[in-house]
């Protein structure tokens, strides 16, 4: 497949690693944090590990919608969708995310709630149109990336006059996300994550740009390096983290230079600003509650705001006392120093977000890395 | 005295439908599977208007096996769901290295279900049943109300014989044993998609849908007792069989992932979907486990039969209490082949 195979050829990758091999100075370890879990899945899925030396090591960022997803959040989104007037709409990763009381949008669908998976925003609105005696309310979530589709949507809904579409607007945002990283943000208490340098995400990046990580470079001094999704874009973003971590050099750098400019996507940040405010602060999973870190409906357009019109409240939820979801989204564990991992919680019977989606760290290391667990033992000790 | 016939008024198969009393028991229903079915599967038995078909055993040992179709939408590139049903289980019937004798079929219909369907259904199901030697001498016919049921299911049952001696299982496989593919992975999946509400996208793709018990006899011809165990990986997909076979016979499995063929086309339609081709289904393929001395021999059988033309050999069994399926990437690394977890798209057989 052109253009695709490129970033995954394997005589390049091996180029790549040697450089990389080269580079990294045996006396010392490079722990690097790609933030986005599509940058997680790639190095699982195409066996990135493989290639970097045992003191270049990745830790798994919180980059996943799905996995940061408080369980408030979907409780209130099956709440929601018990409305028998109800049509909720989401896209599929949603449908296994466990709920309070091991609930899911898949189980109330079960039980009879109208719940449908959609691939993109569009499918909402014909939805929408098609059944009019129905109350269509769009699960929305995601990073800057998926809030432009959300946007245009609710543009579209305005065009077409239809009073019978809402959104449950749950985006969030990257740069906020990483600086908590960093902050030590937790919903524990323990120190910060040692962490020297970001790979940045990639779709978000096509959106936002590069330049609103600047100043999170220069005030916390950690190089970012935004890369693209494929697995040779992740080995050269690594590549150019251990280069700045040499040189002594904090910078934004851009790897993925085929489809991220300085200053993104205008378009897209426009359609965000028109639509969008800022939420004073959100609940993040894992990260407890972020200031300035998601998205709310204007309220020009607080006509499509779901929790307003079913009059939606916030229950606290606890996740499984056992569930390190938290710490994992943190990197502050490892999927294995979860109790619940690979025995009470597995991708088929999930308990914790980051098994669920795909992208989730958990989900990535049972799903294509668990067989390499003796290897990770290696690396603990070398570290 | 005879009374005067009364007249018998054909199915009108340009705007007809299916309506509940096709499945009623009455003069309706016998006329649809007279002029439907009969018609099409075209033999003795049926003919013969029993309910139970009877035939001589052959000897060697008997397999049986059954099926459900329910794929959505029922005609695709490549296939239908009649013809994937006749297939389904003469392939079902083929992986014990058995020769396909007798088939069953049952049909749950939708009540408006357009007859014209109906027909362009049976006449699959009677092309691919013929091909395969392997006639279909029982059925039934229901039908629900509207919604009850999604145009029409359908379940078909075969027996077959295998040669005295063969025994082939899944639970067969010893660490060395070569695991042989016999063609490209994920056509019939993405075919489906590709026509799939919501979905819909301009593909060349066709299903791969097919009978394997032709290919299958020369590989037994061939192979004989190295060959351990054979499977189609259908639902699933590559991974699925894989990891059932690892689990079945206590073994692990190395495999390349540049070894597996796969289609450009259905690369690009996995791409984008966000799938793994080695979890889409196929119709028309299957793995074989060999012993190692047998398989060279084996692979060049399997090429030299047009249904296995693009035969590889992708790995080979290992021994590994974890039973993983373990797959060296193109890129360089290794990685799990998994099964996938919950549902990549229901209803594609």
């Amino acid at each position: 497949m052109k253009y695709v195979d490129e970033y995954r050829d394997g005589s390049l990758a091996k180029g790549v690693a040697k450089e990389i091999a080269r580079q990294a100075r045996a006396e010392r370890v490079y722990r690097f944090m790609e933030f986005c879990g599509g940058h997680t899945h790639a190095i699982s899925r195409y066996g990135l590990e493989d290639l970097l030396p045992v003191n270049v090591q990745m830790i798994h960022g919180p980059g996943c919608p799905v996995c940061v997803l408080p369980m408030a959040r979907v409780d209130m989104a099956i709440a929601c969708a018990m409305n028998p007037r109800v049509t909720l709409c989401a896209y599929g990763d949603l449908m296994r995310v466990p709920g309070s009381h091991a609930s899911s949008l898949l189980k109330a669908k079960a039980e009879g709630a109208d719940i449908r998976m959609v691939y993109s925003t569009l499918d909402v609105i014909r939805i929408a149109e098609a059944e009019p005696n129905r109350e269509v309310v769009f699960f929305a979530i995601g990073f800057e990336t998926t809030t432009p589709p959300t946007a245009l949507a609710i543009r579209t809904a305005e065009k077409k006059g239809l009073e019978n579409f809402t959104i449950l607007c749950n985006h969030v945002m990257t740069p906020p996300a990483m600086r908590a990283i960093l902050d030590g943000a937790s919903d524990g208490d323990e120190a910060p994550v040692r962490i020297e340098g970001f790979v940045g995400p990639a779709h978000v990046s096509t959106v936002i740009g590069t330049r609103p990580y600047e100043p999170f470079a220069r005030d916390c001094a950690k190089p970012v390096v935004i890369a693209g999704f494929e697995p040779l874009d992740v080995a050269q973003a690594i590549l150019m983290l251990v280069r700045q971590i040499n040189e002594g050099r904090a910078e934004v750098e851009n790897q993925y230079v085929r489809a991220v400019t300085r200053d993104g996507n205008a378009k897209a940040q426009a359609a965000i600003a028109e639509i969008f405010e800022m939420r004073e602060s959100f609940e993040w999973r894992g990260l407890g509650w972020l200031p300035s870190s998601a998205l709310k409906l204007r309220p020009a357009f607080s006509g499509y705001d779901a929790e307003q019109r079913f009059g939606l409240k916030t229950k606290p939820a606890k996740d499984n006392p056992a569930c390190e979801c938290g710490a994992i989204l943190r990197g502050a564990k490892k999927p294995r120093e979860c109790k619940l991992f690979g025995t009470l919680c597995t991708p088929d019977t999930p308990m914790g977000s980051c098994m669920v989606s795909p992208e989730g760290a958990c989900a990535a290391h049972w799903t294509y890395g668990r067989f390499r667990e003796t290897e990770a033992q290696r690396v603990k000790e070398v570290a | 005295m005879t009374l005067e016939k009364p007249v018998r008024r054909r199915l009108d198969f340009k705007n007809g439908r299916v309506d509940l009393s096709h499945g009623a028991g009455g003069r309706a229903m016998g006329q649809l599977i007279e002029d439907v079915f009969v018609a099409a599967f075209d033999n003795d038995w049926l003919r013969a208007g029993n309910d139970p078909s009877a035939f001589d055993v052959a000897a060697g040992r008997m397999v049986m096996t059954t099926d459900a179709y329910v794929v959505s939408p029922i005609f695709f590139p490549g296939g239908d769901i009649g013809s994937l049903a006749v297939n389904g289980t003469i392939n079902d019937i083929a992986m014990a290295g058995a020769r396909p004798l007798y088939l069953s079929a049952s049909f749950v219909i939708e009540e408006g279900f357009p007859l014209a369907d109906l027909r362009r259904i049976a006449a699959s199901m009677g092309e691919a049943a013929r091909g395969a030697g392997a006639p279909i001498i029982a059925g039934d016919t229901k039908v629900v109300e509207r919604g009850k049921a999604d145009k029409v299911f359908i379940s078909t049952a075969g027996v077959g014989v295998a040669p005295p001696g063969l025994n082939l299982s899944s639970d067969a496989a010893r660490p060395g044993d070569v695991v042989i593919l016999s063609g490209t992975i994920g056509d019939h999946g993405v075919a489906v998609m590709s026509k799939r509400e919501n979905l819909e996208f301009e593909t060349e793709i066709r299903s791969d849908s097919a009978a394997l018990h032709g290919l299958v006899a020369q590989m037994v011809a061939t192979a004989g007792l190295s060959l351990r165990g054979m499977r189609d990986p259908t639902r699933g997909g590559l991974a699925a069989t894989l990891n059932e076979l690892a689990h079945q016979s206590r073994v692990g499995f190395s495999i390349q992932e540049a070894a597996i063929p796969v289609r450009a086309e259905v690369a690009a339609a996995c791409e984008f979907l966000g799938l793994d081709p080695l979890n889409v289904a196929n119709e028309g393929k299957l793995v074989a486990i060999v012993a190692p001395q047998g398989a060279q021999a084996l692979l060049a059988a399997m090429r030299a039969h047009p249904l296995g033309a693009e035969a590889a050999i992708i790995g080979s069994a290992v021994e590994d209490d974890n039973r993983f399926v373990e797959m060296r990437t193109a890129f360089g690394g290794g990685r799990i082949v998994d099964w996938l977890a919950g549902e990549q798209l229901p209803r594609i057989c």
